[in-house]
């Protein structure tokens, strides 16, 4: 059996050795809460929380009094959503937000529809970015919120945040963003690009699962959100709950590494996923990547094999390789990539896809591997697919009364 | 989630893949699912003229790993059977011999759908009386 090859970094990444070896201590040596104010267990504790938000803030160049500790992205999605249209429905009860976006605010965004709130869910363009008078044409009077993921989790393609954020400046309504899958992996500045709140988590940068943060402008606006969950009135009252304490100092510690490797991983990973890439247009028919190839995230690729239904060829090397498809067989709904299908794609080549998210720990050996081993499934799918034969036959596929099921 | 060790096999190892000529008057072709769908089969049976058995089966699926299974198996039961023994597998079949997950039972559905699809064209094709009707369980 050879060795795993993990590609599946959107989903979650590996936590940094590194990472792991500061968390270790907050187990059982420090182990205070850090809302204990009375005793050195609870000022230990509270000293690592502090030199982890600092990590973090120093990460997007922003106050440390700027970070609320979530449980993660979903949580951190949660409470920015329908804690701003808690805080400022009396303003007005309209958020405007994509339809690419991750599930934590499509449901969220749904709720909120629910509590009397309107959204509005906007296309994309075929290359997965929006358009921006697109955008500007969807704010009205009662406007308060824009919504818009950094980058794409199934793509990696970057929206134009800069311009967004003046766009929201203009018009005097918050930006928030869902930047989960770029802090970390490229330089995320939410106040140069005017964003108010952001969402991003440990374990999409190499640390630990279970932490997450929201960015919360203190200053120009100062942006206030209403709790989701009651208690302590930990978090300057905005996230209740005894704080992660290794979590968050794996948190930070990551974070440092980051600052420290990301230019350097992006650069290596870009060519990585380039030779991926390339490869498969050099040496496969018929293969579409998606989403927009300049702008979009060094270290992913979503590729359509045509004519190929994504699980099966995935299972013709998920012994060795993970990774993702757009699949409807790889959820229980049955429906194809919601991502996929609003750039445009036929729900034939939403199938079809494979998303490749490459890490810090992948190696070039593991990318060679990788080529050789999914151009052969692809070949054996391609053997077996009987649209395949008609393709290759010259029979118009579009011409065929299918038996729609 | 965990495939038995018979749809691995019948996966990685597909019994019976390829093309019978679909000119031919003793072959029957079915063809069911969509591409929007994510599931394709083309199922295609040989009827010996003179025993009235199906001497011999092909397919080609295009479809997630327990599609391609269930319609490798398929295959591997029509032949040797008759027109009504055929005519007469049923889908839960399919579902217990590869230990299909609940989310993949349509892919058994679709087998079953393709194997009737196949008689009922070889029947038309010779004139004979279409003694099967395709499942309406979708």
């Amino acid at each position: 059996m050879t060795k795993k090859i993990y590609l599946d970094n959107n989903a979650t990444t590996p936590c940094d050795p590194r990472v792991v070896q500061k968390m270790l201590p907050y187990f059982h040596e420090i182990s205070g809460n850090a809302a204990s104010r009375n005793h050195p267990f609870g000022w230990q504790a509270e000293e690592a929380v502090d030199y982890a938000r600092g990590q973090i803030a120093d990460l997007i160049e922003v106050d440390p009094k700027e970070i609320i500790f979530t449980s993660g992205a979903t949580e951190a999605d949660n409470l920015a959503l329908k804690g701003v249209f808690e805080m400022y429905k009396r303003k007005g009860n309209h958020i405007i937000t994509l339809e690419t976006e991750h599930k934590a605010v499509l449901d969220s965004c749904k709720k909120i529809e629910k509590m009397g709130g309107e959204v509005t869910y906007l296309p994309v363009k075929n290359d997965g970015i929006v358009d921006l008078e697109v955008l500007e044409k969807a704010i009205k009077d009662n406007t308060i919120l824009v919504s818009v993921m950094y980058a794409n989790n199934e793509t990696g393609v970057i929206q134009p945040m800069k311009e967004i954020g003046e766009i929201c400046k203009k018009h005097g309504v918050l930006f928030f963003s869902d930047a989960v899958q770029a802090v970390g992996k490229i330089p995320v500045k939410p106040k140069e690009l005017g964003i108010h709140i952001m969402a991003f988590t440990a374990h999409k940068m190499y640390g630990p699962k279970g932490v997450g943060a929201l960015f919360v402008n203190r200053k120009n606006p100062r942006v206030k959100v209403t709790a989701q969950m009651d208690g302590g009135g930990h978090e300057r009252g905005m996230r209740s709950g005894t704080m992660n304490v290794p979590g968050i100092v794996g948190f930070g510690e990551a974070a440092a590494i980051a600052k420290k490797e990301m230019a350097q991983d992006a650069e290596r990973l870009s060519k990585l996923r380039d030779k991926l890439e390339q490869a498969f247009l050099d040496s496969v028919e018929e293969v579409y990547p998606n989403g927009n190839r300049e702008n979009r995230m060094p270290h992913v690729a979503n590729i359509s094999f045509k004519h190929v239904e994504g699980e099966g060829l995935m299972m013709t090397f998920n012994q060795t390789i993970a990774l993702s498809s757009g699949s409807a067989c790889t959820s229980a709904s049955l429906e194809p990539s919601y991502v996929l299908v609003a750039l445009g794609l036929g729900d034939d080549l939403a199938h079809s896809s494979l998303r490749f998210s490459l890490g810090r720990f992948n190696t070039e050996e593991e990318i060679d591997a990788v080529i050789d081993m999914v151009s052969k499934g692809v070949q054996h799918m391609r053997d077996l697919s009987p649209i395949w034969e008609m393709y290759k036959d010259g029979v118009d596929l579009e011409s065929i009364e299918w038996s729609e099921h | 989630m965990a495939y038995s060790d018979k749809l691995l096999d019948h996966f990685k190892n597909p019994r019976n893949v390829g093309t019978l000529d679909k000119d031919s008057k003793s072959v029957g072709t079915g063809l069911v699912g969509a591409p929007e769908c994510g599931d394709v089969m083309r199922l295609q049976i040989e009827v010996d003229d003179e025993t009235k058995t199906i001497k011999d089966a092909k397919f080609k699926t295009f479809g997630c790993g327990s599609a391609i299974a269930s319609s490798s198996l398929a295959t591997e039961w029509l032949k040797g059977k008759s027109i009504d023994e055929a005519g007469s597998i049923d889908n839960m079949a399919i579902v217990e011999e590869l230990a299909l997950p609940p989310v993949k039972i349509h892919c058994s559905v679709l087998a079953e759908d393709a194997i009737k699809s196949a008689i009922k064209d070889y029947q038309e094709k010779n004139g004979l009386e279409v003694t099967v009707t395709e499942s309406s369980h979708h």
